[in-house]
């Protein structure tokens, strides 16, 4: 061949067979953490855009880079506490100043969060430029992440017993707690979303939860950005929930259902990566994309082809008849 | 014999909503100043005023959801907090995305939430309430249709529904008759007749003159302040009415000539309350 090609031929044994034969133990935990951070990325944000906070939980992600990096100066450790508060702590700055910046001012909540996010993501870009002799953090890992060192993080023990990565098994905890939190919280969560009028007069603070919310949405912001970096981490808190929203009419189907959209992202992200040689996070996020643009042209209910037919269609039965009077 | 032909209310603890001297402001600019109202036991009250009077600000004051800035309110007797499971509640219907992912049932089922504890689910029995309550309002048919997929009439129906299945004792209705056909208003107006002989109390914000009469049996005048406040045969005058919308002479000579109609047909207002 005289020039190299532009796109790696796509050799079925190189891209499914070899992952889950010679490297299965690490394709294993790279598909898990993969679905662990997209899944619990998901119910979380099937919360999120119905409450339209999407751009908040971009904010809060690109906060995360001064917040780790201050973290760092101050602790010089990357242990995952000061990590974990550093960053969180940088979530509650954002929030905050967002929401300060609405009640005192004119300016809107979309203008608000772009002031707030760009002005502290630079922050962080000028930190890690400045202090890049003393700050041992991998800008392209925060930015980008990185799923693809999963393997080769320090395994966690329990006993004697080795588990796993660490990170896959931070995650996993994490996982679990919001879905225990998702557990004992939907009917508050579900009624201070879609009505925090009648919530309050139920005696549910839509406040209360609204922060609860943002606070976790925090941490697992914080837990997954390693992963697939601050910038992509939106499209996992996205994706998941707002296709499966294309899909059902009813909540409680769109948690299942995001949670099985986040392991095909998973499973065919991993492969389209390990196909083209690219991100894994990378790799997960266009599948993202590309079963969204599937779903959205084909949904039942809400797709673009049954709107296109029944709008070209003389046939009236389609339409089903709702009688005003009753 | 009905509560609300008692013309005053009869106990200072029991009345089941008590407003002294609220003064409500938004960033500094009052909306509402010192308001005083007291719903006696059993009265239909309507709130009715021109846009910008503060009605929504009033039902949201009253349920906590704006600071007071100066007076107090009581509900049976107590903060509004320690009687929320006594008081239902029905939104203005645009306050809500109808497109949530949600159906009737679920919407109504939410009626229930104040009264299941942290953490708990639904039973069986308050599921069977909302059901109950959706087959009040005839709406069980579209029981599992998702909300969008409701017209406005049904869509307001299901509010009721939920406010039903809040089963209490004081409800505060923000515009219930808005967007409605003509039959989901007699429908609406029979379940508030309905609850005002179970002796409920209800205070319902609305906006047209020409059916307020004949709906409500106290009404509160309210243009920021309390323009007037009483049974309606002494609040509904031509002054009154004159005081609270600033002369806005098209509004109120239409209403003058319907009642005056109504008057020579001898069918007074109090007639429809017997």
């Amino acid at each position: 061949m005289q020039r190299e090609r532009l796109i790696p031929e796509f050799d079925w044994n190189a891209v499914f067979v070899q992952p889950w034969s010679e490297y299965a133990s690490n394709s294993f935990w790279i598909v898990l953490m993969g679905f662990l951070v997209s899944g619990t990325c998901g119910l979380v944000g099937c919360f999120v855009i119905l409450r339209r906070m999407a751009l908040v939980g971009d904010a809060i992600s690109h906060s995360l880079l001064p917040g780790i990096t201050l973290a760092f100066l101050l602790t010089h450790s990357r242990d995952t506490l000061p990590m974990m508060i550093g960053a969180v702590a940088a979530g509650v700055v954002t929030v905050a100043l967002i929401e300060a910046i609405r009640y005192s001012s004119r300016i809107k909540a979309d203008a608000a969060i772009g002031i707030v996010f760009s002005s502290l993501f630079a922050v962080g870009v000028i930190l890690i430029s400045v202090f890049a002799d003393k700050v041992d953090l991998d800008a392209e890992c925060v930015l980008y992440g990185e799923l693809g060192f999963i393997p080769l993080q320090e395994i966690a023990y329990f006993g004697e017993t080795e588990i796993g990565p660490e990170p896959v098994i931070r995650m996993g905890i994490i996982a679990l707690i919001a879905i225990g939190l998702l557990v004992a919280f939907y009917k508050e969560m579900l009624v201070t979303s879609f009505d925090a009028g009648l919530a309050a007069s139920l005696g549910i603070s839509p406040t209360r939860y609204q922060y609860g919310l943002t606070l976790f949405l925090s941490i697992v912001i914080v837990s997954s950005f390693e992963s697939v970096g601050v910038v992509l981490v939106i499209a996992m808190i996205i994706f998941p929930g707002a296709t499966a929203l294309l899909l059902t009419d009813r909540l409680s189907n769109a948690l299942w259902i995001s949670t099985a959209f986040s392991a095909c992202y998973a499973v065919f992200g991993f492969h389209l990566a390990t196909w083209l040689n690219a991100s894994i996070a990378g790799g997960m996020t266009v599948i993202a994309g590309i079963v969204f643009g599937i779903i959205w042209m084909v949904s039942p209910g809400q797709g673009l082809i049954i709107q296109f037919r029944s709008r070209h269609s003389s046939n009236e039965e389609a339409l089903e008849p709702i009688n005003p009077s009753l | 014999m009905l509560a609300h032909s008692n013309p005053e209310p009869s106990s200072k603890t029991t009345d089941p909503l008590e407003v002294h001297d609220l003064t409500v402001a938004y960033t500094k600019r009052p909306v509402l100043y010192g308001i005083d109202l007291v719903a006696p036991p059993g009265s239909i009250v309507g709130v009715v005023g021109p846009n910008g009077a503060g009605k929504s600000t009033l039902i949201k004051a009253i349920m906590g959801l704006l600071p007071a800035a100066s007076g107090w309110i009581k509900v049976f007797g107590k903060p509004f907090r320690q009687a929320v499971t006594r008081v239902g509640y029905v939104p203005q219907r645009e306050s809500v995305d109808w497109d949530f992912p949600v159906n009737a049932m679920d919407v109504v089922l939410m009626g229930r939430y104040g009264r299941l504890g942290p953490m708990k689910r639904p039973t069986k029995a308050d599921k069977e309430i909302a059901m109950a309550c959706l087959e009040k309002v005839k709406m069980l048919p579209y029981a599992k249709r998702q909300i969008s997929n409701l017209s406005g009439g049904q869509q307001q129906r299901v509010f009721l529904a939920r406010a039903l299945a809040q089963e209490s004792d004081l409800y505060l209705m923000d515009e219930p008759f808005v967007g409605v056909d003509a039959a989901t208003e007699a429908a609406i107006i029979d379940i508030l007749r309905e609850l005002q002989q179970q002796g409920k109390t209800l205070l319902v914000v609305h906006h047209d003159l020409t059916t307020a009469p004949d709906y409500f049996d106290r009404i509160l005048l309210l243009n920021m302040r309390v323009v007037a406040y009483g049974r309606t045969e002494d609040v509904f005058t031509f002054e009154n009415l004159q005081n609270a919308y600033g002369g806005r002479l098209s509004i109120l000579s239409e209403v003058a000539l319907s009642r005056a109609r109504k008057k020579a047909e001898g069918d007074t207002p109090d007639s429809i309350h017997q």
